[in-house]
């Protein structure tokens, strides 16, 4: 049966030349880095060979690479790590953070862990696109404040912060600014000297890399503490025998990022607003979530209303196509998605949202077989909906039916100002 | 009934839930999904001709069912239950089954009908996993609703089982549900809401309560 993936921004499948860059460091240079004999040497240098390539790309030192277990735990790291190195520092003065309503799970949780151990955090409101407004950012640093951190390209609806300008502001008061990069890495340039930053995340599973390994830059001087204690690896930062492999595919799959970047975002892009304006002239009552423009070049997050997303992802799942939702029922939270509802939208635009994100084996045929298929999935699904949910509405539409029941029913982000 | 655990091949697997229970929705779901039963094809303009309508959310996730009944008023047997789900496949496939447990061999009574448990609807879809399992009891918690209004439309107010729901006005039987759907409806102060329930007008007693719930409740969907 035909096949048909656009939930890249999930994971990516590995690159054919990631796969063999990688495939050496199993069995052939499979040493221990820290090693003297030859075998670690030999790793040792190829980890060396791996940190100077990514540095070139990112336009800082190689000594500024600390590699990680992944994205989520980079941005544990910055977070947790910047936060331990101030207490550890006896500064007692700063103890607040600044974050977006938006992020990845990995930067709330860490940020709402903190809270739990006496720090604010600033949740930082979205506009209706899913922007980030830096004059807000301005406004929400504080004497105290610690750390700003706001992700480069949102993971469900796409939208692109104006980090270089967050990261003058961030500049101009001293105050530390992290940027999660994972989703950014193939579309967006990654120099973090334009950018700003003084911490970034960036991880392989979204980029044709390997799953399992990420990276986190850290600006030198900045002053940060490990989670993971050990052997020293990384500076003392990220103790553990280094995930070779993983670290040469990771430095791999950035590099061909950069390569191919301009084509392929220019490809993307294409496919991306054809699937849109499809979508949008043949299904009625959709709504394109995040902006239109300042978008990543692969991403489409629309609300297909009166219907729920994870019976539209079963039923597609019989045609071969895998895609997205940031309905409740697929959340294993049962949660609908904090993005969508950050939007400013009701529940029900977070239960028939569905995201599609596009890749490098996405073609206009893909698209057209999808959207052959959809189609008729809305209808039925339509068809057995009770519910009849305006594009325009800004509350529940049908408050009664959850009469007696604690449901939040007003439109509002979870995260207060 | 357990659901089917694979914990070996979780390829199979539809669900996997934080925990790491893989689950594979049951070839029972998947057919009351794809081929639902006693749906509501065309949604009627005019309700007037049916005996008990339902409508009813999930706080859990935010899905929505709607129950159309036709009851035989001499045997009160359920002889078509027609209805519309806005939610996941589970929830769609409790509905499917739900409707067809209370409509098949002609159909059960309407005391019958109340003696249905979420279990039983899990039961007769080979079970579903722990995350959906409030999808069974919102089909359940549907299908009471409409019996409810069944009883509220043939002035059989004493049949009427509303769980959780609060007594205020004990002289009309009026709950604090009333109250909301009232409020919910438009009403903002005491006024409106007496005009429309009349609650209080026997027993004054109740009032500074009935005043209180309103405050709450304008907060809460006005605020």
């Amino acid at each position: 049966m035909r096949t048909v993936y656009l939930d890249h921004a999930a994971t990516t499948y590995l690159d054919p030349a990631v796969f063999k860059a990688m495939a050496p460091f199993w069995n052939n240079i499979f040493g221990n880095p820290s090693a003297l004999y030859r075998e670690g040497r030999r790793a040792k240098q190829a980890l060396g060979e791996a940190r100077a390539s990514i540095a070139r790309i990112l336009n800082c030192s190689p000594g500024e690479i600390v590699f990680t277990g992944g994205g989520t735990e980079s941005d544990n790291l910055a977070i947790l790590g910047i936060a331990k190195a101030r207490e550890e520092a006896g500064l007692a003065t700063k103890s607040h953070l600044v974050t977006s309503a938006i992020e990845h799970h990995a930067v709330l949780r860490a940020a709402e862990s903190l809270e739990k151990q006496g720090y604010t955090v600033t949740y930082l409101p979205v506009t209706p696109d899913g922007l980030v407004d830096p004059d807000m950012v301005r406004s929400a640093i504080r004497p105290e404040t610690l750390l700003v951190s706001i992700m480069y390209a949102n993971n469900e609806i796409g939208t692109i912060q104006p980090i270089a300008e967050i990261g003058r502001i961030c500049r101009e008061r001293g105050i530390y600014f992290h940027t999660d990069a994972c989703q950014a890495a193939g579309a967006l340039p990654l120099d973090v000297n334009r950018l700003g930053v003084d911490l970034l995340t960036l991880n392989g599973s979204k980029v044709y890399g390997p799953k399992g390994v990420g990276l986190l830059y850290i600006k030198q001087g900045t002053r940060i503490a490990p989670l993971i204690y050990g052997g020293g690896q990384e500076r003392r930062l990220r103790s553990g025998t280094e995930n070779i492999p993983g670290i040469i595919g990771l430095a791999t799959a950035l590099k061909l990022a950069a390569e191919n970047r301009v084509r392929e975002n220019a490809r993307l892009t294409k496919l991306r607003d054809y699937f849109i304006d499809q979508i949008m002239r043949r299904i009625p009552k959709v709504r394109l979530n995040g902006h239109p423009t300042q978008r990543l070049p692969n991403n489409v997050n629309v609300s297909i209303l009166d219907i729920e997303g994870e019976a539209f992802i079963l039923s597609m799942d019989r045609f071969g196509i895998a895609c997205a939702t940031g309905s409740a029922c697929d959340s294993a939270t049962l949660e609908p998605s904090h993005v969508i509802t950050a939007l400013g939208l009701p529940y029900e635009f977070a239960h028939s949202a569905l995201r599609f994100t596009l890749g490098k084996q996405t073609t206009r045929a893909d698209l057209d077989y999808t959207l052959a298929k959809m189609i008729p999935v809305v209808k039925r699904l339509r068809r057995l909906s009770p519910v009849h949910v305006s594009l325009e509405a800004r509350t529940v539409t049908a408050p009664k039916a959850f009469i007696g029941q604690n449901f939040p029913i007003k439109a509002r982000s979870r995260r207060r100002q | 009934m357990r659901p089917r655990k694979i914990k070996p091949d979780r390829r199979r697997a539809d669900l996997v839930d934080q925990k790491g229970d893989a689950w594979v929705y049951s070839g029972i779901v998947k057919d009351h999904f794809f081929h639902p039963r006693n749906f509501m094809l065309k949604e009627p303009k005019d309700e007037s001709g049916f005996d008990g309508i339902g409508v009813i959310g999930s706080p859990a996730c935010g899905d929505v069912m709607k129950i159309w009944l036709k009851i035989n008023p001499k045997t009160e047997r359920i002889t078509s239950c027609q209805w519309r789900t806005f939610g996941c496949a589970s929830a769609i496939a409790s509905t499917s089954m739900m409707s067809v447990m209370v409509t098949e061999n002609g159909g059960l009574t309407v005391e019958e009908a109340l003696e249905i448990r979420p279990q039983d609807i899990m039961a007769r879809l080979e079970g579903l996993p722990e995350r959906k399992v409030h999808c069974s009891v919102l089909g359940d918690k549907a299908l009471r609703q409409a019996i409810n209004d069944y009883f509220k439309r043939t002035n059989q107010s004493h049949r009427i089982i509303v769980e959780g729901a609060k007594v205020i006005d004990k002289a009309l039987n009026i709950t604090d549900r009333d109250i909301e759907e009232a409020v919910l409806d438009g009403c903002r102060d005491l006024a409106a809401v007496q005009a429309r329930t009349k609650v209080g007008t026997s027993d004054p007693s109740c009032l500074p309560e009935v005043e209180q719930l309103i405050r709450f409740y304008v907060e809460k969907y006005y605020g």
